[in-house]
């Protein structure tokens, strides 16, 4: 009895919201920095315009583990979108793609689409399963050309240099490090990033730690990224509200020269694009260095993907779209929503001339031979899922760094167990 | 149909329903529970591990950190919800000026959200921006990081658990102490007792079902909190304020199904061996009365 | 009244406000900012009273994502409370009135329910197993179960103070089990379901854990949920985030303002044993 004047009142809800139109919705799961939001709504906006009969819902998510843990929840219970963002690589892998992804090898833009990132969205059955969303990254260090010019300081080629700029900054009444703990995912950075120093010095790490051989806490090259995060705690150099300051806020310290430093991935620019367009050009970036300044380089990304769930009601719409921004007009698009923040792996989609100075300062390590190593999460599948809580324990001087190394290894091997690696 | 037997007019098939839903939903899984947490699972296999779930738990220094969390937790939220509810209901009906407006005051927060409650406590308590800290700059103290220091973001959560649910305790406080008789305190003050004397020798004793109460209910709340941690810290920074719920809701995120069961079943063995006792123990005490 | 007495009222009063009527006030100052100040966090004056826009915006974010969050949470209350009502009055009749063997399991069964943590994983195998999950009838399935113990405790100390000489006086006249039980006992219980159905209501409202678990999809929201997830989607706009709890935070305070005693009744029920 009750049901029925509910269904009315819900099918006038409907009518009013507008969802009763017979044009296909695609509801889109998009992860909340500003560089995504602008680029999806771009390529949504201009999707449309084409195509007046598809429109969207665009639904945003945290990022880190919480957005990692909410995507497999919500495929594992079949509530995916039409469309998602997610990693590539060993996070892509963590998916179980070739259950509940969509084969996109189809696509007309998979021609355009560089072989090296179609290596990192394909499944274990061989099928490639993502388009890349975005440009190709770096992790490392953004630093504020403004404090380094007034305090005389050069960039930094070893771990060493860089800490005792820290001291300089400090000594300046600056804060040297900015670390954004409330938004967990960005404090591994100092561990991902570190990994280029980790191959220079052992090289078969990658192989090694899939193989269930190699560990973070015995070897000390990989411990250094830890012990990194403990070191500019200890040594006092973090900004005030590092634990509950935002990714977001750790742009805008960098960019306003409130912080010199602030260790991220390369699409953070796009943040200081659309909120500091006027400090734009006063951030800087570097590798995260090592123990050697003759081995010097950078730790690359490859750019997350958007994929279609398997089991999407709108599979043919969601495709098309897909294929749509992985075009070359696709990325052009989104290069004008967010300028040029690193290399697009797609061909015809050229960089602009004029590239924000940290764009510029990024690039020459890709043109040096062996300037890059992509980071372990695109050389092994398992990463563990904790890493961020880790991480922010031994940033926040909670948990010491041989600690958190060994906490580490245990939360690879749960994850490991789970995916059924051999060995494990 | 007739029944020669007298039929009772009190049927049985009266529990049916209830017993249908609660059997299916509530009672199968809990059974099945003891099977799951024995297993490497994925909801649509399962293989056995034996205790390895559970070895898990106790060998990963995370994880028995939040069986730590949970009974500080729930013991500090208690003892405080009981302390100072009880402090709270003598006030407020010792006849006072606003005494009923005071009531409405202290009883609305337990009525509101819990999300929301955490969300703006989160903001209030910001670091540097939040108002309290802000509010003890203003009287030249530098206030804590309240949520990101690790050695306190637990009790800080707990204090918003005090601030949402003393109402609580305190209405259950003042209904026990409308049901004391007056003459107990006539007696009192005839013997010459002072109002401290009072509320030790008559008020205390004499509420004590009330306390029973708000210390089961407070405690059974505790043990199983989750809505306000996850909503203020989910657990962090680091793993420093992770109670059995959220690791639990944790393991459960990530995929780990039969982990996230042995927890739920550590979480029913914790409950059990605290509650359990405790109602015996009160049980008796009531009885020497 | 004392000159202490007003004093103490005086104090009592002031420090209540800074405790507990101050984090209100910022939620509703909060709530009408414009963007830039509401990120300042700070507890100002609104240079701006944006109240009718922050609500619009709020409102029609994601498709009027919180107008179908309000709709499936009330379906969800209304369906839980009605079945948890007849259910429980049923349950605790029998409990009350009848003596066997059969009473230790089924009191058995209500300590279990009102002391167990449910086994969260389980019951989304079973509910899968039944197609049950996701749903929202699923759902409110779940709030019966969850909410059964505590309505039937309720009941049962309830009819013990009718008199059985009613259903006696009713069965001579020839009435049914079922028809005592519904002509006869119900409507003798409206006060104490008045308050359960006010406690419940609440409680079940305001869940946030079983929705998170066995409501997933963005069909199914519920208010909870939605102010949890609008976290992210207001991460920049704190004017809004407050809004949203604002709105949420209505509901409750115009049931207190109508059941406050049901309210207090319910909420106290079982404290003061015989």
């Amino acid at each position: 009895m009750k049901l029925i004047p509910s269904a009315a009142l819900f099918s006038a809800f409907v009518m009013v919201s507008g969802l009763a139109q017979a044009d296909t919705v695609l509801s889109v799961l998009i992860d909340n920095n500003p560089e995504t939001i602008a680029s999806m709504n771009a390529l949504t906006k201009a999707y449309t315009a084409a195509h007046p009969d598809v429109t969207f819902d665009i639904e945003q998510r945290p990022g880190g583990a919480d957005g990692d843990n909410l995507i497999k929840t919500r495929l594992a219970t079949g509530e995916m979108a039409d469309v998602f963002d997610y990693n590539s690589g060993s996070l892509f892998q963590a998916l179980k793609p070739t259950d509940t992804l969509a084969d996109l090898s189809g696509l007309a833009s998979q021609a355009g689409i560089l072989d090296s990132f179609k290596t990192v969205v394909t499944g274990t059955d061989g099928v490639v399963r993502g388009v890349p969303f975005g440009a190709a990254m770096g992790g490392g260090i953004y630093y504020n050309k403004k404090i380094y010019a007034d305090l005389g300081l050069k960039v930094p080629t070893t771990w060493a240099e860089f800490m005792a700029n820290n001291e300089k900054i400090k000594a300046a009444g600056k804060v040297p490090v900015a670390q954004t703990y409330g938004d967990t995912w960005s404090s591994q950075l100092f561990v991902l990033s570190d990994f280029y120093n980790v191959a220079q010095v052992v090289p078969g790490f990658a192989a090694d730690y899939t193989g269930n051989k190699a560990k973070y806490a015995t070897t000390p090259a990989a411990m250094a990224g830890f012990q990194h995060l403990e070191d500019v705690f200890k040594a006092g150099y973090l900004n005030p509200d590092f634990g509950a300051a935002k990714f977001d806020d750790g742009m805008k310290m960098v960019a306003t020269g409130e912080a010199a430093h602030y260790p991220m991935l390369t699409f953070g620019i796009g943040s200081v694009k659309q909120n500091e367009p006027d400090n734009l050009n006063d951030v800087g970036f570097f590798a995260q260095p090592g123990d050697d300044a003759a081995h010097n380089g950078l730790t690359v990304w490859m750019p997350a993907a958007l994929y279609v769930p398997a089991k999407s009601a709108n599979l043919d719409a969601a495709k098309a779209f897909v294929d749509f921004a992985g075009s070359v007009d696709g990325c052009n698009l989104m290069i004008g929503a967010n300028g040029a923040t690193g290399p697009y792996l797609i061909k015809g989609c050229e960089l602009p001339k004029d590239v924000p100075a940290s764009v510029a300062d990024m690039l020459p390590y890709f043109q040096k031979d062996g300037g890059t190593v992509p980071a372990l999460e695109f050389l092994s599948p398992i990463k563990g899922p904790n890493l961020e809580q880790i991480t922010v324990a031994v940033g926040s001087g909670i948990t010491s760094a041989a600690d958190g190394a060994k906490q580490y290894d245990q939360d690879v091997e749960k994850q490991a167990k789970q995916l059924g690696l051999p060995n494990w | 149909m007739r029944c020669p037997v007298q039929r009772s007019p009190y049927p049985y098939w009266f529990v049916l329903p209830a017993a249908v839903v609660f059997v299916t939903l509530f009672l199968v899984p809990t059974v099945a529970s003891l099977w799951f947490s024995l297993t490497r699972w994925d909801l649509y296999t399962a293989s056995y591990i034996g205790l390895d779930n559970f070895r898990q738990f106790f060998s990963e220094q995370n994880l028995t950190l939040g069986l730590m969390n949970t009974v500080i937790y729930a013991v500090l939220t208690s003892a405080t919800k009981t302390v100072f509810g009880l402090l709270l209901a003598v006030l407020l009906t010792s006849g006072i000026w606003g005494q009923s407006f005071l009531r409405t005051v202290v009883f609305f927060p337990v009525l509101v959200s819990t999300i929301g409650v955490g969300i703006t406590f989160t903001v209030l308590m910001h670091p540097t921006k939040g108002l309290f800290n802000v509010g003890l700059a203003a009287i030249g103290l530098h206030g804590p990081g309240w949520l990101t220091d690790a050695s306190l973001a637990l009790y800080s959560v707990a204090l918003v658990d005090l601030w949402k649910g003393v109402g609580l305790a305190t209405l259950i406080y003042i209904a026990g102490l409308a049901a004391i008789s007056p003459d107990y305190y006539e007696a009192a003050r005839i013997d010459g007792a002072t109002r401290v004397q009072q509320f030790w020798r008559v008020t205390v004793p004499l509420v004590q079902p009330a306390t029973v109460t708000v210390i089961t209910l407070s405690l059974i709340g505790g043990l199983r909190s989750f809505d306000l941690i996850w909503a203020m810290t989910k657990g962090g920074p680091g793993f420093s304020s992770d109670v059995l719920a959220s690791v639990i809701y944790k393991q459960y995120q990530a995929g780990f199904y039969g982990l996230s069961t042995a927890g739920n079943v550590i979480l029913f063995v914790l409950i059990a061996t605290i509650i359990l006792p405790l109602t015996w123990w009160f049980n008796r005490k009531e009885v020497d009365l | 009244m004392t000159r202490r007495q007003y004093w103490t009222g005086i104090i009592a009063t002031v420090v209540a406000l800074v405790i507990f009527v101050v984090p209100f006030v910022f939620i509703a100052f909060t709530a009408v900012k414009d963007k830039a100040q509401a990120s300042h966090l700070d507890f100002t004056w609104p240079l701006q009273f944006l109240f009718w826009q922050n609500l619009v915006d709020v409102v029609t974010t994601r498709n009027y994502m919180l107008l179908l969050a309000y709709f499936n949470s009330s379906i969800i209350t209304v369906g839980a409370v009605a079945m948890l009502i007849l259910f429980g009055a049923m349950v605790g009749y029998v409990l009350q009135r009848r003596q066997s063997r059969w009473n230790q399991v089924i009191f058995g069964c209500v300590l279990a329910g009102l002391i167990i943590p449910p086994a969260v994983v389980p019951t989304i195998w079973v509910m899968q197993g039944l197609g049950l999950f996701k749903t929202i009838w699923g759902m409110v399935l779940i709030q019966v179960a969850y909410g059964l113990a505590f309505s039937v405790l309720l009941y049962r100390s309830f009819i013990a103070t009718i008199p059985r000489d009613l259903d006696e006086a009713a069965r001579i006249d020839g009435a049914k089990p079922l028809q005592i039980f519904l002509r006869v006992i119900l409507p003798l219980l409206k006060p104490v379901t008045v308050t359960l159905i006010v406690v419940q209501s609440i409680a079940i409202f305001n869940d946030f854990t079983n929705p998170l678990y066995y409501l997933p999809g963005k069909e199914n929201v519920t208010v909870q949920l939605t102010l949890f997830n609008f976290q992210s989607q207001f991460s920049t706009q704190f004017n809004l985030l407050f809004m949203n709890i604002l709105l949420v935070t209505i509901p409750p305070l115009i049931v207190f303002i109508f059941f406050n005693r049901q309210i207090v009744a319910g909420m106290t029920a079982g404290a003061v044993k015989g």
